[in-house]
Order: structure tokens, then sequence, then C-alpha cells
């Protein structure tokens, strides 16, 4: 198997607040493959975007990572200077984030921001950066690129704000792109472009995109693999045909379960009961145990590993080896 | 001391820039008018007019004529429009006091205040934004923790106090510096200056100070805020996501964003340093416009009074409008009008 | 600040608002929404952490409780004349030369104590103080609630009054006001109530900034279905303004409040330095430093510094505690 591109063990992201230290991250591992498209998906406040941040270095204080490791390419990356950490953001992993309209400075032109990028990070000349913007802009779908270089973002639409946010990630060339819900802020008609454009524009570029969603239907039109985050820990990941049809955790399913589907829709669309737990009141055991139809003692006193069942694997008792399926059984006997 | 938070873009996007200052100007006329009003008012109510202006012995003959001539038996509206004519062309009678038209005091006062609030202004700018910056970037620094605390110290203090400390110190203690008067001054036409002499630079140091003191602490305080602000928004987010470097978005992006407001705030406080200079040349004994009209209300001058508030009025709607404008040169989003082309 | 890594993963911080089962109109309901607010917003927290907070309230409360006891605990009567030793006239203080235990802080230009002379004073620059903001916040609240809850034409109008107004400096009205008023009343009368005046001219300036507040949370209150509700039930408007709205906006008028007394002291010292303001016969603060500057050149400094130290003791210590408190109030604006 190649290296992979990106590589991120047992992440715990803390942030020590007055009433005790949250964990918002706990114990995550994945990979990603160069040019691999990886979904994260999970509830708001599950720490998708958590992990986004902790892998550019950008959690905001007084969160930290509090241990674990990421390697981009084999260097490992958490432990870097800030200054080597901000020469790794933009030029070797870009950023795309949710809301197109406040991600671009309203005071200068889009121009001048895409050069300025390209030429914090590559040995360009003005000139040559703005025929680098100029041609960049017309990849990411803009109509008249070299007249709209000296616009001011809020002469453009929502929509094409994000594409010239996506150039903004891609202008120096980065092997890694982090979106962070790239399309929640936009209209659904808009959202499918801005999810094509993102992947049309990797495959051409090999660049590999952790694509951070709480959209499964994104996931299924986009993704490679996907891992789903459940209260800050990873609870699967696996392809993504495998995830959505076959799903190995409770938690997963219930999800799977909310997409909508065109065909045999169901009256109403299921719902997993209860609510995820606050970071403060992480329940014992298994995260996912006071909401799962198949709890058994074993999940409420012991947190379950990763559990491989390939091809994907899970955090799970139900996937334990040891024939541990028949738990659940045992539980509705007695 | 609430500088106010969250300013509004003067205008709704997409209003014509003509359109709106057109609306601006509207607007500033009717508050002139309303100004105008109350120093009319002033004249009218205040004390009668005739009194001030003859003896005891003079007959109540000779005091119905000259109300005639005065035309202060005319209808109301006939009066208030005489005056707004008059105060238009810069005429607002004899001072009670002076016994000289009210605009020659005012013309060979305002030089002096003018150039002290100037110089006020300057320095707080010149002094508040970089530490406003520093104290933003440096939050938890002992430096900006010590720049906060005499920042709240200095809007503690009374203008006058300040005055009269600096006073104490640079002047009857360690006798470095003068403390009353505007020293020597050239004459440029109908302007005097102090700015051309030594002594008279040196007699500034201490008033400028003085006013500035508190406008210092409040654009520190502000630009602070601001930047603080403006560091927590998606934009900077995202241009560190895009590795460039501190130094470009602190001095860049973000400081660019936190002048917008600021400049607002100045400006408006330029007015308030006008007003605040009647304090300062109250301690200073700077012979300019503020000390006239201290002298105006201990002695019910009231045309001296009333010209004082319309001018102090009309700088102030002069300096909103320089402001509004100011807005569309910095702010692409009022510059260009309509909205988005695009998608 | 508050941990910015709090924010995404808790409520709102209103959610507290809603909180209590109870009926909010219920005067139990609402005194426990109250005491659960003020819990939940950390007032008592923040006071505790912060000692400067501590001190400014310990200072404040001193001087308040001190310029109150002035007749009992000053060494003499400032203003009893067969106090007063003209002899004594400009005793340095006890730790200088030709310092006397007499009068620890020295004496002033007619031989009157300099520690009584400022208790007294300082009795006079709050109770100014306090009435003018008690004036201001009365006419401000009440014309904020007529404002916001007749709106139309009413509403328009304030709010432009308002905005004219605040772009002049308050120091420039209330010497208008005190202008006109020298020239209305004849000398004699004018002495007399010279303090009404001063109260007037100070406080009037004032109402905009509270009836700003009360204007906009009259605005959100009054279309609250309990406020509807009272509405329908015939509930007197006043009544209705009084118990259900004015309560939800009382946190933010404290704050303006306190502020507002810091600057009502400051302003009324001014007034009465440049000779404006109080009478000789009521030296205030103000009028204390006015008299010792005209000694600053003859070396007598002490009859200027000490009421200045305590002018400037007393506004610091209260906008300490008015900082504290809109930064406890409101933990977003810190």
């Amino acid at each position: 198997m190649a290296e992979p591109l990106l590589s991120v063990r047992d992440l715990r992201v803390t942030f020590p607040t007055r009433r005790g230290v949250l964990t918002a991250v706990d114990g995550v591992s994945f990979d990603i493959m160069p040019g691999e498209i990886l979904g994260v998906v999970g509830e708001s406040g599950a720490g998708k975007s958590q992990t986004g941040a902790a892998i550019i270095g950008l959690l905001e204080p007084p969160g930290r990572i509090a241990s674990g490791t990421i390697h981009l390419e084999g260097e490992r990356i958490d432990r870097l200077s800030p200054d080597k950490l901000r020469r790794i953001r933009g030029r070797r992993i870009g950023a795309v984030f949710q809301d197109p309209l406040t991600s671009l400075n309203p005071l200068y032109t889009i121009g001048r921001q895409l050069t300025e990028t390209m030429r914090t990070h590559l040995d360009l000349s003005e000139a040559q950066a703005r025929d680098r913007a100029v041609a960049l802009l017309g990849e990411v779908g803009i109509p008249a690129p070299a007249d709209r270089l000296d616009a001011y973002p809020h002469q453009f639409s929502g929509g094409m704000r994000q594409r010239v946010v996506i150039a903004l990630a891609l202008c120096a060339n980065p092997r890694l792109i982090i979106a962070d819900e790239p399309t929640t802020a936009l209209d659904v008609s808009i959202q499918a472009q801005i999810t094509a454009l993102l992947k049309r524009l990797c495959r051409e570029h090999d660049t590999a995109v952790l694509l951070i969603t709480h959209d499964m239907g994104v996931i299924a039109e986009t993704a490679d693999r996907v891992a789903v985050l459940y209260g800050g820990r990873l609870a699967e990941v696996g392809p993504v045909d495998a995830v959505v049809n076959r799903p190995l955790h409770p938690y997963t399913e219930g999800l799977m379960a909310c997409i909508p589907t065109t065909h045999d829709r169901p009256p109403r669309l299921a719902q997993i009961e209860g609510s995820m737990p606050s970071l403060r009141a992480m329940p014992a055991g298994c995260a996912f145990h006071p909401r799962c139809p198949h709890a058994f003692n074993r999940c409420v006193a012991e947190r379950p590993p990763l559990f491989d069942h390939p091809p994907s694997a899970a955090a799970c008792w139900l996937w334990a080896p040891e024939g541990a399926r028949a738990a659940p059984r045992e539980r509705t006997a007695s | 001391m609430g500088a106010p938070r969250g300013i509004r873009s003067p205008c709704s996007r997409g209003e014509p820039m003509v359109a709106f200052i057109v609306r601006r100007l509207l607007q500033s006329v009717l508050v002139m008018l309303t100004v105008a009003l109350v120093g009319f008012a002033l004249f009218t109510y205040v004390g009668d007019p005739v009194n001030n202006m003859v003896g005891q012995d003079t007959s109540l003959a000779d005091r119905e004529r000259l109300r005639e001539e005065l035309g202060l038996n005319d209808p109301f509206p006939v009066q208030f429009a005489r005056f707004v004519v008059n105060a238009a062309q810069a005429d607002f009678g004899i001072s009670y006091r002076h016994g000289r038209p009210v605009e020659d005091l005012l013309i060979e006062r305002a030089p002096a205040t003018l150039e002290l609030s100037f110089a006020a202004g300057l320095f707080a700018l010149v002094v508040g934004v970089p530490m406003g910056i520093y104290t933003a970037l440096n939050r938890h620094g002992w430096l900006s923790k010590a720049f906060l605390t005499v920042s709240l110290i200095g809007i503690s203090l009374p203008t006058f106090l300040i005055g009269i400390l600096l006073i104490l110190v640079f002047s009857v203690w360690l006798g470095w510096l003068p403390s009353f008067g505007r020293g020597e001054t050239v004459q440029i036409g109908w302007w005097s200056t102090g700015l051309l002499t030594r002594d008279g630079l040196v007699a500034l140091i201490l008033p400028a100070i003085t006013l500035g003191l508190f406008q210092m602490t409040l654009i520190m305080r502000l630009v602070r805020a601001e930047m603080l602000e403006v560091l927590r928004t998606d934009y900077i987010k995202f241009a560190r996501a895009r590795g460039l470097s501190a130094r470009a978005i602190n001095f860049g992006h973000a400081l660019k964003n936190t002048l917008v407001p600021v400049i607002t705030i100045t400006g408006l406080q330029l007015g308030s340093v006008i007003a605040f200079a009647i304090i300062t040349e109250t301690v200073f004994q700077w012979p300019g416009m503020g000390l006239l009209f201290i002298q105006a209300i201990e002695f019910v001058d009231i045309p001296v009074m009333a010209a004082y508030l319309v001018l102090v009025a009309f700088l102030f709607v002069l300096i909103n409008l320089i402001v509004d404008i100011l807005y569309f040169v910095v702010d692409p989003r009022l510059r260009v009008q309509g909205g988005g082309a695009g998608l | 600040m508050t941990e910015p890594g709090e924010i995404p993963l808790e409520a709102p911080r209103e959610a507290p608002r809603e909180a209590p089962l109870e009926a909010p109109g219920t005067r139990l309901g609402r005194l426990r929404a109250t005491a659960w607010r003020a819990w939940d917003s950390d007032i008592l927290y923040s006071f505790l952490r912060s000692p400067v907070t501590i001190l400014a309230a310990v200072v404040a409360l001193t001087l308040v409780a001190a310029s109150l006891a002035a007749p009992m605990i000053a060494p003499t009567n400032p203003f009893a004349l067969e106090t007063v030793d003209l002899m004594a006239a400009f005793t340095p203080p006890v730790w200088m030369e030709g310092g006397s235990w007499d009068y620890v802080l020295g004496t002033d230009d007619q031989g009157r104590d300099l520690l009584s002379a400022i208790l007294y004073g300082m009795r006079i620059s709050l109770f100014v103080g306090v009435a003018s903001v008690l004036f201001a916040m009365v006419l401000g609240v009440g014309l904020g609630l007529l404002a916001g809850y007749a709106g139309g034409w009413i509403d328009g109008l304030l709010m432009r009054i308002a905005d004219v107004q605040i772009s002049f400096p308050a120091i420039l009205i209330a010497l208008l006001i005190d202008g006109v008023a020298r020239g209305l009343l004849p000398r004699e009368v004018h002495h007399e109530v010279a303090i009404w005046v001063i109260i007037f001219a100070i406080g009037a300036p004032g109402w905009v900034q509270y009836a700003r507040t009360v204007r906009g949370s009259t605005m959100v209150e009054k279309n609250r279905e309990y406020v509807m509700a009272a509405h329908i039930m015939g509930v007197h408007p006043v009544v209705i303004a009084l118990r259900h709205v004015l309560p939800n906006a009382m946190g933010p008028v404290l704050v303006i409040a306190t502020i507002h007394l810091a600057i009502a002291v400051i302003t009324e010292a001014t007034l009465s330095f440049l000779g404006v303001g109080l009478p000789p016969t009521e030296p205030s603060l103000g009028t204390l430093i006015r008299i010792g500057n005209d000694f600053l050149f003859s070396g007598e400094w002490w009859i200027t510094l000490f009421p200045g130290v305590a002018l400037v003791l007393l506004v610091l210590s209260v906008n300490l505690l008015g900082d504290w408190l809109r930064d406890a109030l409101n933990p977003k604006l810190r």
C-alpha cells in the first residue's frame, strides 16, 4: 500500500475551561491517501471541525492538541513551530471554510487576495501571479476572469464567492484541502455545483480532500471513504459504499436511515432517539450507548476500540471478534 | 466610557453616493436650523437685548424706538429668518461684554483653538492607534496590561485635572514648560499661528497633551476592541489558513478593517476635542474660542454664546459630513453602487 | 473573552432565560429567573476572581461611606465659621515642615481643614452625581419605553433627537443649560437653586443611552407571547412596561448608570472648576480644586492635589466597577 498523505493517530484535542477540561476530539485516527477524498461526518459538536483545525494548526485557544500525532507526507507536523506550520498552511494544506460571505476580506479585491497568497508561498512576480490568478479563476468557473480580478468580494454572489475561496485554497497547489462544511451556507441549487467543482478540481490537481460535513448526501456523492464521528470519537470508518449500504455501527445505521432516498421514500424520515451527549457529560463506556437500541452491559462499562471488519472498521462491541454478537440477544432474553 | 459599538455603515448598500450625500446635507441643514433656533431663543428670551445695549437712563420711548429699529417687534418667523440670514453671513451682533462684533472676536480667537485641537488630535492618533494595535496583538503581555491600566486612569482623570497635574509637575516642580498662553505667535494674514516659533511650539505641548490624553485613551481602547473583533472574523481565520504571514494578517488585513470604524469615532471625537478645548483653554489661559465662551457664560454674554454654539454645531456637521465621505473612500462596499454581479 | 472553544459546545448564553418552568409572568417565576440568571452569568464568580474589582468596590464603598458620614467623622465642619481659623491658612500636610496633626492634609487659603473639606465636598459631588444619574435614568428609561412601545412617529422623532443630541458633547449642553439658567434667573435666585440647575444640566443630556437601550429591549419584549397575553387580558400598558419589559432591560441600564455616574461626577467637577458650577458656598471637589489652582505657583500644591486625588479615586473605582459589571453581564464584550 502506498504511503498515506496524511496520517492522524490517536488525536486528542482538549479545551481547558474553568469548569474542567473538555475533550472535543478523543483518540481519533485515520489516513488520507494522495488524491483521496475522505468525508468526515457527525452531528455538530462531534469534533469534526476541531479535527480539521488541529491538522492545520488553527485550533482556537485555549484548545490544544493534548496527545496523538499528525504526519503529512511522513513529516510530523503537530509539533512544528508556528512559523513552520504557517508555511505549510496554504502551501501544502489548503482550506475552504463554511461561509463564503465572510471568508473573504471585504476591503481587498479578490485579485489582491489571490496574488498575495501565491506570492507568500511561491516565487512569483506580481505579473506572473496575476496571470495565474486569472487562469485559476477561469478554472473554478468564474466568467470573464480577467475582468473580475479587480472586483471586491461583495460584487460576487455566494456561490461565486465560494468558487473564489476554492481558488484561494488551490492557488499554491497544496496536496491536501481541508473543506469544512463548504456547501452548508449555500443555496441548495448551488451546493451540487460547488461539490462537483471541488471534486473535479481535486481530481485534476491530484489533491486530496478532508471533507467535513454533516450532510451524508454530500459524502455519498463526493467522498471515496468516510469517517463517522460521534462525541469526539471515531465511530466507524470505511469506503463510502460500504458505510452507506452496510453500516456496522448502530449510530451509522441511524445516520444512514436519515438520508432521504428518491425511491421508496419512507413516510417519515427516521430519527435517532435522544441527542448527542454534551462533552461535559460524556457517558462511561461507549459514548453512544444511551441512545443505542442494541446496548448491553459491556457498552456501559467499557469503551470499545476500533474493530476491523473489512472493508470498514467500527468502534462497537457488536463487532468484537470474540463473538460478542450473541450479547444483545442475551439481553433481550433476560 | 462607552465608545459606540458595532457602528453601522452610514448608508444602506446600493444607495448611490450622490443621493446619500444629498440626504446627509439635508439632515445637516436641519440640524443647523435647530441649533440656530436654540441660539435665536437665547437671544430673544434670555435677557433683554435692549437692556444690554442702552444705559439705565434711556427713556422708554427711546427703548421702544430701538426695539423697532432692531426689529424686535417683528413676528417670530421674521425675526428668526433674519437671525438665520445674519448667521449665515457670520453676523452675530455685538458682544455685550466686549462691545465688539462677535464675529471679529471669534475670528481672532479661532486660530488658537484650531491649532490646539489639531495638535491634540494628532497626538491622540499618533500615540493611541499604535497602542491600541499593540494591546490587541499582545493581549496578555505585561506592557498591554500596563497600557490598559493607564488608559483606565486616563479616562477617570477629568481634563482639567490632567492639565493641573501637568502644570504642577512640568511647570511648577520641574520648570521645563510654560503653563499659560500661546507663547510667541506669528501673524499670517488674519491667522495668528504659534506653530512657527519655538516659543509657540513649546507652549503648545502641555495643552495639547492635556486635551489629547482622553481622546488618546479612547482611541486606544477603540482600536483594541475593534482589532480584537476583526481578528475573530472568518476572513482573518481564512487568511491564517492561507498561510499568510502574521505581519500581512495583522497590519494588512486586520488593521485596514479596524480603521473603518476608527475613522468615524475619531472624526466625531474631533468635534468633542473642540468642545473640550473650553476646559483646556481655561486651565492654560489659552486665548481661544473656548475661553471666550466660558467668560461669556459667566457674564451672560448672549451673542457670544449663541455664535459659539452655532459655530461649534457647524464644525460638527462639517466633520460628520467629511467622515461620511471618508467612509466611501475606505470601504469599497459603499463605493461601488449596486450589489453583486456574478451568479 | 469567553473560552472560544466553549461556544459551539454549549447552549447559547441566553438559554437560561427560558430555563425556569414557571410562567415568566408570575412573581415567583421572575424571582427565580432573576436569581438563576444572576448565578449563571457568573457575576459572583467574576467578582471574586478579580482582585482589582474587589479593591475598587472597597475603595468606592469607603469613599461613599466616608462622605455620607462626613458630619460625624470629619475633624471639623468646614462650613462653620467658628471652627475656621484664618491664622491656620496654608498649613501644609502633617508630614511636611510646619504641618500639624490638627490638619492632616493641610488647610486652604481660608484656614479650612482640607480633609474635612474633601469629605464634605465629596458628599456634594456624589449627591449631584447620583441625582443627575437618577434624573437621566428616569427620563431615558421613560422615553425609551415610550419610543419602543409606541413606535411610529413618536419613536422616529425621539430617535432623531437622540441622534442629533449624541453628536454634541454632554459638557457643552450642560454649559449651555447652565448659561441659560444664569440668564433667566436673577443672581440671588440662581445661587439658591444652582445645585438643581447643575443636576438638570448634567442629567438632561444623559437620557439618550438609557433610552436607546430600553427602546431596544422593549421592541424585543413587546412581541413575546406573555406580553401579548397580558395585553389581551387588558393589563394597562404602563403596568406591562414596568412589570414585564423593564426588568429585562435592567442589566444594561445598571451598567450605563454606573459608567454615567463616573461621567456625571467628572462633569460636575469640571463645571465647578470652570466656575460655572456650584457656588463657593457649597464647595464640591471641583470647587476645591479650582480654589487650589490659584495657589499652585505659590507652592501650596496640596490644596489642589488632595481633592484631585479624592476625585480620581472616586471616579476610577466607579469606572472599574462599571467595567466589571458590563463584562459580567455581557461576557461577549470582553
